[in-house]
């Protein structure tokens, strides 16, 4: 790991485990296992652009991503997961990375696919940031023809910008209870200690 | 745009919203699964004027109108809830058009009919779809308050009549709640709800909640056309109608059935074999069951190893050990003729029926000879699926206790089919006397292990038998043609110039012009059968200055008025083609379009989607384009008139020039087709001449005739369809819409080979359709021109059919065409007729950059769907046209016989073909009339050699006569009338080289 370090800016590492229990037939899937490795690349590839990395040279940021149980839509799961994290773990990010899984039956675009729904019918996956409407990642392993393509990355951009709101609102009603979880801290200090023991 | 919104549900919702359970598969792992549900406060109850949920009801012209309808019992009106089994078993009534309370149908409803019976599935689709009813569907399953939840220990029975009765409870407080009490007003009288039902403890559940609920029988009773109605009411509720004789001690005839677990493991395990079940059309006691474990089909030999299948249903068979294998049964059993003397009330002892069973087992088993053609026997053990639908029947007169006409007593009588691959059917009716000489529709509900016949009940009359309409109306029920006028929806669609429609003038602004090539000044013309009125293709061929040839087909351009979604669409697509009978053309599009505004009719400015080459003077193909026009066809020709003008040498204008190059051209590319092992096949094709179009009466038949110019438009359509086969599955690799014909299993043809091998030393090389082309071509009798081709249509009896099939679903090497032998083909020249064609159109469209493709044409899943309808209407349809030309040759042998007789000139006779021998009777063909008929001897002397295919027959004097398969007979043609169902029938009898009239 450490060959991995850039003098100018942090490496990112992702490591993704997906619980054998996590799906609807069991299955082990290890370390090594292609896809697995593969979803790590992916959710590296749309964050390098967007942490700001140039902030700590030679150093290292891991991303633990643990699917402990999925039905669809999981590498979007993923990455709204990983930007949510890096939010709380203070990372510096030049915005948010909205990601939503869309696809088409028949006629009807639909958005946020089930397994059900993605064994059955074409979809991709896009992120976007929701500032610059810059998308970040499109991923597609099924085929869709050009002009249905459109339609729906089109609306799967939309629907970012609707993730992005609702994720605003979770990042800030949580920085809101740990303010309030600080506060205490600072009047009782016995209490922190008694963490420090026990821990 | 939509709007998006997140809809995020508490984890204490879950209860309702997501059903979990566990499942294992075949391989022993466990699964399991998650399914979800979206609940909704928005799903509209849909009763007209409704203060909460107007908004929500969409379409509102199906709305259900705010006080109910009257009903004897509920003087303020009132809505009808039917439970599912109302729907599995009373769908003849609730088709009635006597039959119109507004009924609210629940999705539970309609997922548990889906679930039980595909057939009644489709029937309650169309019933949703008429426009005469008033039907809502409510998805009580998606709306918050009426979403019920399987509890513990709960049947999926039980718990959808709950979730029934919640929505009928709530439909109850929703009336109430939206139409609150206003001072100084009397309080409305609200409708009642009323939950139909013929579960007894349903409907005392249903009470004890407060719910107003009624048998279908109570409640049929209290209309105002009960007596019409009530004979419509299947006899599902034995209890409720009084019990048959002796019904106590009847005799168990059949086996019962195995449970349905017991059934599918068996399968599983390959202990049990599972097919549909074939009737045998010239033997009513005997059945097959094609399964995949055996190359030959499983043989049911007896009422009670076929034990209750009927033709088409899914069966599960049992074979017996190797030891009672038997050969099939060389003699015709005919139905009619043996039952004669069956009672309908007792009805089940018929010793002759036994008696032939036993006599043909005793013979088959006693010829060892014979062993070479033994084939896995079996039993039918149960049933999967039923394929049961209406059935188009005659009552038996002598079946009747009381023919008093005006006697309205509840009688049971014999309804016999007009397929013989049908048993009869016993059914119980008050309008008994009318119904004889009718033609009359009859469902079967059940068939118990005591009754030797089906039991059904009364549909509908379609009129006297042999009445134009009857006959008619019979034809297209038997074959599943749907025939119902268009209604108001479908016109919409059409333009709304109607009949004055024209090309606008030319302009870069007018959008018919978009993108089209104005053909208008090319020398256009369109060659079709005489009196062809929907004319969709049309031909040009001009020499260029290089030398080559320009060669142009253009057709009808149909999908610029009929656009994808919309409600003729649809409407074509369910029906899937025109179905042409003889007098009689039911169309797949409104006539508006087939014969006016798609007819490429001449001297007027038409749309059309153009192909056009360029060729070598060899007929090889330059290169190709395709292209929406305008054209102008200067002259619609019969096959006739193009041929007599293109053989006038003193012609010499534009039109004839064009017809001459054309047909040079489709000369070489016969030629070539015919190289690459194309088969010429042959079917038997008779023309009907009708009298005059008012009474329609057939003066007589003939043989069609077939000219040159009719394998030259052929040619041409055919290099059409393979070049925009070739086009689309280019651009559309998964979804492309094309057409194939499997090369048959080499099976198919053994006995045919051995046939010919035995009768007249020929060999048939099957090895490939160019080989067997050429073989064909070597069967030849000098002696007799005609037995070439009765051995061409023997040997297309032995091929599959082509079908239609979406390119993604098949493998690539899998979709060539047998009969034509081009390695891809689909249908684009026939438009108005065909629905395949018109999704070839907008495919083609789309890949000129013409237009987008519609949405629906990109999803495999789709396309394979309309596929499956479309081929099974192209089936039907082919099918009904042939029984449509079966009839008018009856009657033309009916009008030849009695000129014949007014003549004195005895009974009409025909030479015609021995194609098949049985122990007592030989299966011919006249070919003059392209009908198939049966001989058969009643008496026992004839011998019979089964391995040479050969009857020997004593003759009163000198030695006796053999007959053998592919020999020429002279027969006498008869029609006769069946005396007690009325139903006609060809009837045939040797003339030469023996006459067995008295046999
Ligand atoms: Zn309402």
């Amino acid at each position: 790991m450490r060959s991995h370090t850039f003098h100018d800016r942090a490496n990112i590492n992702v490591e993704v485990v997906v619980a054998s229990f996590s799906t609807g037939e069991r299955r082990k899937r290890l370390r090594g296992d292609k896809r697995v490795l593969e979803f790590a690349a992916t959710i590296k590839a749309t964050f390098e652009p967007v942490i700001r990395t140039s902030l700590y040279p030679r150093s290292q940021i891991d991303i633990y991503v643990q699917v402990l149980q999925q039905d669809g839509s999981t590498l979007q799961a993923c990455i709204n997961a990983t930007t949510l994290a890096l939010i709380n773990a203070g990372i510096p990010m030049t915005d948010f990375v909205c990601a939503v899984t869309g696809g088409v039956h028949s006629t009807s675009p639909m958005l946020d696919l089930t397994t059900l729904e993605e064994n059955d019918i074409p979809h991709v996956t896009v992120a976007v940031m929701p500032k610059t409407k810059k998308v970040v990642l499109v991923t597609m392993e099924t085929r869709l023809h050009v002009d249905r393509f459109e339609e729906i990355l089109n609306l799967a951009r939309d629907a970012g910008a609707i993730l992005h709101q609702e994720m605003k609102e979770a990042v800030l009603s949580r920085s809101a209870s740990l303010i309030a979880m600080a506060e205490p801290v600072t009047k009782g200090q016995s209490r922190a200690d008694d963490d420090v023991i026990v821990d | 745009m939509v709007e998006i919104t997140i809809r995020k549900r508490p984890r204490s919702e879950a209860v309702i919203t997501q059903r979990k359970f566990f499942k294992k598969t075949a391989r022993g792992k466990v699964i399991k699964v998650l399914r979800e549900r979206y609940l909704r406060d928005d799903v509209g109850c849909g009763i007209h004027n409704c203060r909460e949920c107007s908004e929500a009801c969409t379409p509102s012209s199906s709305l259900l109108p705010e006080s109910g309808a009257e009903h004897s019992l509920f003087p303020d009106g009132h809505f009808v809830l039917p439970d599912t089994n109302v729907f599995l078993s009373q769908m003849d009534l609730l088709e009635s058009s006597l039959f119109r309370p507004p009924i609210i149908l629940l999705q539970t409803v309609v997922e548990e009919v889906r679930h039980r019976s595909l057939p009644l599935y489709n029937r309650l689709k169309a019933l949703m779809a008429m426009d005469d009813k008033s039907i809502w569907t409510f998805y009580n399953e998606y709306r918050s308050e009426t979403a019920v939840v399987r509890e513990e220990n709960e049947t999926p029975n039980d718990r959808n009549d709950r979730g029934i009765r919640k929505a009928t409870a709530w439909y109850k407080e929703h009336l109430q709640l939206n139409n609150p009490p206003v001072r100084g007003k009397a309080p409305r009288k609200l409708p009642t709800f009323v939950l139909l039902t013929e579960d007894a403890a349903n409907r005392q559940k249903a009470e004890k909640e407060g719910l107003v609920s009624l048998s279908v029988r109570k409640y049929v009773e209290g209309m105002k056309d009960s007596p019409q109605l009530l004979d419509l009411l299947a006899s599902i509720e034995a209890d409720e109608i009084e019990p048959t004789r002796a019904a106590g001690g009847k005799q168990i005839l059949y086996s019962e059935y195995l449970p349905s677990a017991t059934l599918i493991s068996g399968v599983k395990a390959g202990d049990l074999h599972q097919g549909h079940f074939n009737a045998n059309q010239y033997n009513y006691l005997e059945g097959s069951v094609s399964v995949p474990a055996f190359t030959k089909p499983v043989l049911l030999i007896g009422r009670e190893n076929m034990n209750r299948a009927t033709s088409g249903d899914i069966v599960v068979v049992e074979v017996f050990p190797d030891s009672e294998w038997k050969a099939p049964a060389d003699e015709v059993v005919d139905q009619d003729s043996t039952l004669k003397n069956d009672d309908v009330e007792s009805g089940d002892e018929d010793e002759a029926e036994d008696d032939i069973v036993t006599r043909t087992e005793s013979k088959v088993t006693s010829s060892e000879k014979r062993s070479s053609e033994k084939q896995p026997t079996g039993r039918v053990v149960g049933v999967i699926k039923r394929n049961w639908r209406p059935y188009v029947c005659h009552i038996d007169s002598t079946s009747l206790t009381s023919i008093n006409s005006t006697s309205l007593s509840v009688q049971t009588v014999f309804a016999t089919p007009v397929s013989r691959l049908l048993p009869r059917i016993r059914l119980r009716t008050r309008q008994a006397p009318s119904l004889i000489g009718q033609k009359i529709l009859v469902s079967i509900d059940r068939w118990d292990v005591t009754s030797r016949y089906p039991e059904g009940h009364f549909v509908r009359a379609l009129g006297k038998v042999e009445s134009k309409e009857a006959e008619q109306e019979s034809l297209l029920l038997e074959f599943d043609v749907p025939y119902r006028p268009f209604g108001k929806a479908i016109l919409d669609c059409l333009p709304k110039e109607g009949e004055q429609w024209v090309v606008p003038p030319k302009s870069d602004t007018s959008p018919e012009w978009r993108e089209r090539e104005d053909l208008r000044s090319v020398t256009i013309c369109s060659i079709d059968p005489p009196g062809c009125q929907d004319i969709d293709d049309a031909l040009h061929a001009r020499r260029l200055p290089n030398g080559n040839i320009e060669a142009g087909v253009h057709i009808a351009d149909v999908s610029h008025f009929v656009h994808a979604d919309t409600p003729m669409d649809s409407e074509a697509a369910s029906r899937g083609t025109t179905v042409y009978l003889v007098d009689k053309r039911i169309d797949m599009l409104p006539s508006l379009l087939g014969t006016n505004l798609c007819s490429l009719r001449p001297y007027v400015e038409r749309l059309a989607f153009s192909a056009i080459w360029e060729l070598t003077p060899d007929a090889d193909i330059v290169n190709v384009r395709f292209t929406k026009s305008v054209i102008a066809s200067k002259a619609a020709f019969t096959y006739e008139e193009a041929q007599i003008r293109k053989d006038d040498p003193n012609q010499k204008d534009d039109l004839t020039e064009g017809i001459r190059l054309l047909n040079s051209i489709a000369i070489k590319l016969k030629a070539k087709r015919m190289a690459a092992g194309a088969l010429n096949l042959a079917s038997p094709e008779v023309k009907i001449h009708l009298d005059s179009s008012e009474s329609s009466d057939p003066i007589d038949v003939e043989q069609k005739e077939l000219r040159e110019t009719n394998s030259l438009v052929e040619e041409f359509m055919l290099l059409a369809n393979i070049s925009v086969a070739q086009k689309i599955q280019e651009t559309f690799p998964q979804t492309a819409v094309l057409r194939r014909h499997m090369p048959p299993p080499k099976t198919n043809f053994e006995k045919l080979q051995d046939i010919l091998q035995k009768r007249k030393g020929l060999t048939l090389d099957v090895s490939s359709s160019g080989s067997l082309a050429a073989s064909l071509d070597k069967c030849i009798d000098s002696e007799e021109p005609a037995f070439n081709t009765l051995v061409r249509i023997m040997a297309t009896r032995c091929m599959l059919s082509a079908e239609y099939f979406c390119s993604g679903s098949v493998a690539r090497d899998t979709f060539g065409h047998y009969g034509l032998a081009s390695p891809i083909y689909t249908h684009f020249t026939s438009p108005i007729r065909r629905y395949a064609d018109v999704l070839a159109h907008r495919q083609l469209a789309a890949a000129i950059g013409y237009s987008p493709l519609h949405p629906s044409l990109h999803g495999k899943s789709h396309v394979e769907r309309i596929l499956d309808v479309v081929n099974r209407r192209h089936r039907m349809a082919q099918m009904a046209s042939r029984a449509s030309v079966e009839f008018y040759v009856g009657l033309a042998l009916k009008g030849r016989e009695e000129r014949n007789k007014a003549s004195g000139a005895g009974a009409v006779t025909e030479e015609a073909f021995v194609i098949r021998t049985f122990r007592n009777g030989l299966g011919v063909f006249v070919s003059s009339l392209g009908i198939e008929g049966l001989i058969m001897f009643k008496n026992d002397l004839q011998q019979f050699d089964a391995e040479n295919y050969t009857l020997s027959i004593p003759a009163p004097s000198g030695p006796p006569v053999t007959i053998s398969v592919f020999d020429k007979v002279v027969v006498r043609i008869e029609v006769e009338k069946d005396k007690n169902t009325q139903r006609g029938r060809v009837k045939m009898t040797l003339v030469s080289p023996i006459d067995s009239k008295n046999m």
